[in-house]
């Protein structure tokens, strides 16, 4: 529809365009351009490229050294993994049966969905702590169950915006197929498993996506839970490191950086996934 | 094939056992809280306050509650205006280009899947006072003589703000690009025969239609500014400069876990959610009630 030629209008508009892209991508550029750096240049030379003399593995070397990044990093797949797989499966379910089941309270549990969003976790995290440390899995020096008590409020946590999203794709979707799936003589868990969860994939992806990254990103609730080092996820660690650093820019930098790698390398991997999620969404309708 | 209620159950019984114990119950016990003494994380109460509304008179008394109150006032401003003002206007131009349109999004999205601590870090290096990357930067441009302070009283505000709003405008950009793909071609091809010009398309077309859309940003954008926490936390430590720089989830965290205040801190809590479902509600009955279209 849209027309390939090039206006002056449009030049103006990419423009535009280029300078937000470069507010979101130059940063990171720089912050990885001086990871590589002596420390003394990030703050007297910090726009030259790591050449030469002034290339140095020296702020990686002293972030290995100095902290546990390997289980930090396995720490934060499992629980942020756990924490997804639970809030994909339940969230759909929940939104499967909120969307085509007809009853008494519905309108009730959707307001319940859509209040319970409005919580800041600055409100339930104190009775959840209590409530935790009087089922004695806080604070216990078991991995399992100190990871336990950080998936539970994660999981109540991310659920909310799960459904809501799920209801909302789930809605679109033709009511045709599942009930010709029915006269086929299929259950309803037939049903969910095998039509509304490989049509609604897309949207299930993205779901997915964004209950990993706030999970793995969440730091108020880690800040509460994990109180040793052997549990630190990398979040965590990296908060730790910061009021360790002091003055040392140079490994600053590298710990930002090592936390911001694996999410680089995730996102630009699962981005089409989004993007296709979004898309098909449109092309659909 | 729906009527059958037996499944019903097993598909929601898991979720509202989880919104019960994790988020229910916390959430009144913390209302409850509010209202006792409490001597640290993890105890219960030792019985009521006296008089039993102690914490909200504290509340309305504390010098330093009412800058926490003011400044996040401002930042939900600033963040519904830019934030959303900032990715429609951006949704709207990719709109209009033939290629480009995925990188964009790709682009404009990724600083919201990065932890707002790492961030908070990398903000401090950028707008470190001595070789920090801004000051290097206006140094060489030769635009500034000396090094600015861009966390004393009279920046500290701006370099709170500027990142907190950037960091999600890919989210509402994503969003709003969602909402004008679902716009159908055919009302474009109409108008463009009927002689509109590009604004007028977006005007006429694109804006009304695109209502619902805007409306669930601006809701989502004033429940996220009174949830703003690990940015502000790492940047400004302790309120500084000067007990200036408190919004109403630093300044919570800080009554509860620096100064063990765990019942001042729930009452705090139990405000920030008063004020989210009060502005929510009043924003949305505003913009869903004008038909001026």
């Amino acid at each position: 529809m849209v027309s390939k030629k090039i206006t002056p209008a449009r030049i103006l508009i990419y423009t535009a365009l280029c300078l937000w892209a470069a507010t979101t991508i130059y940063p990171f550029i720089w912050v990885i351009q001086n990871s590589f750096k002596p420390k003394g240049l990030i703050r007297s030379d910090t726009f030259s490229l790591p050449m030469g003399d002034k290339f140095t593995l020296e702020n990686y070397l002293t972030a290995f050294k100095r902290v546990d990044i390997g289980s930090a990093y396995i720490n934060s797949l499992a629980i942020s993994g756990i924490v997804t797989v639970v809030v994909v499966v339940l969230a759909g379910l929940a939104a499967y049966g909120l969307v085509r089941y007809h009853f008494r309270l519905r309108g009730f549990c959707q307001s319940m969905i859509v209040a319970s969003m409005m919580f800041p976790v600055f409100s339930t995290i104190i009775p959840v702590f209590r409530m935790e440390n009087s089922w004695h899995i806080v604070n216990t020096g078991s991995v399992w169950l100190t990871r336990l008590s950080v998936i539970l409020p994660q999981i109540a946590g991310n659920l909310s915006f799960a459904i809501i999203i799920l209801m909302g794709f789930i809605r679109s979707l033709p009511i045709d197929l599942e009930e010709a799936a029915y006269l086929e003589g299929y259950s309803v868990f037939r049903i969910f498993f095998r039509i509304i969860m490989p049509l609604a994939k897309p949207s299930f992806a993205t779901v997915g996506i964004f209950t990993f990254l706030w999970s793995y990103n969440d730091l108020f609730t880690q800040m509460f839970f994990l109180r040793s080092k052997r549990f630190f996820t990398i979040t965590r660690l990296l908060n730790e490191i910061s009021s360790q650093a002091g003055t040392n820019y140079g490994l600053m930098v590298a710990a930002v950086v090592m936390v911001v790698i694996p999410v680089l390398v995730v996102y630009i991997f699962l981005q089409n996934y989004i993007i296709k999620g979004l898309t098909a969404g449109a092309v659909k309708s | 094939m729906y009527k059958k209620k037996g499944p019903l159950a097993l598909f929601l019984i898991p979720t509202f056992t989880f919104l019960t114990f994790y988020l229910y119950y916390p959430f009144f016990m913390n209302i409850y809280n509010s209202f006792q003494q409490i001597g640290g994380l993890g105890e219960s109460g030792r019985g009521m306050n006296t008089p039993w509304y102690e914490n909200y008179l504290k509340i309305a008394n504390d010098p330093l509650m009412r800058t926490a109150l003011k400044n996040t006032m401002v930042l939900m401003v600033l963040t519904v205006v830019f934030q959303v003002g900032i990715a429609l206007l951006l949704a709207l131009l990719v709109d209009n280009i033939p290629f480009g349109g995925k990188f964009f999004r790709t682009v404009y999205f990724f600083p919201i899947v990065i932890s707002a601590t790492a961030l908070g870090l990398l903000f401090n290096l950028i707008f470190l006072y001595n070789g920090g990357m801004l000051n290097q930067l206006l140094m060489n441009l030769g635009l500034i003589k000396e090094n600015i302070d861009w966390k004393d009283p009279n920046h500290y505000f701006l370099t709170m703000v500027l990142p907190i709003i950037w960091q999600y405008v890919g989210f509402y950009f994503v969003i709003i690009v969602t909402g004008l793909n679902n716009i159908s071609e055919d009302l474009y091809e109409a108008a463009e025969i009927d002689g509109a010009t590009g604004l007028q398309r977006v005007r006429y077309i694109t804006l009304p239609l695109l209502r619902p859309t805007l409306c669930t940003c601006l809701v989502l954008a004033i429940t996220g500014s009174l949830k703003v926490f690990d940015l502000p936390w790492t940047m400004f430590v302790g309120g500084m400069p000067l007990d200036k720089s408190w919004l109403t989830g630093t300044y919570m965290y800080y009554q509860t876990m620096n100064m063990a205040d765990v019942d001042y801190g729930s009452a705090i809590a139990v405000l920030i959610v008063v004020l989210g479902v009060i502005i929510s509600r009043v924003a949305n009955f505003l913009f869903q009630d004008k038909e001026d279209y």
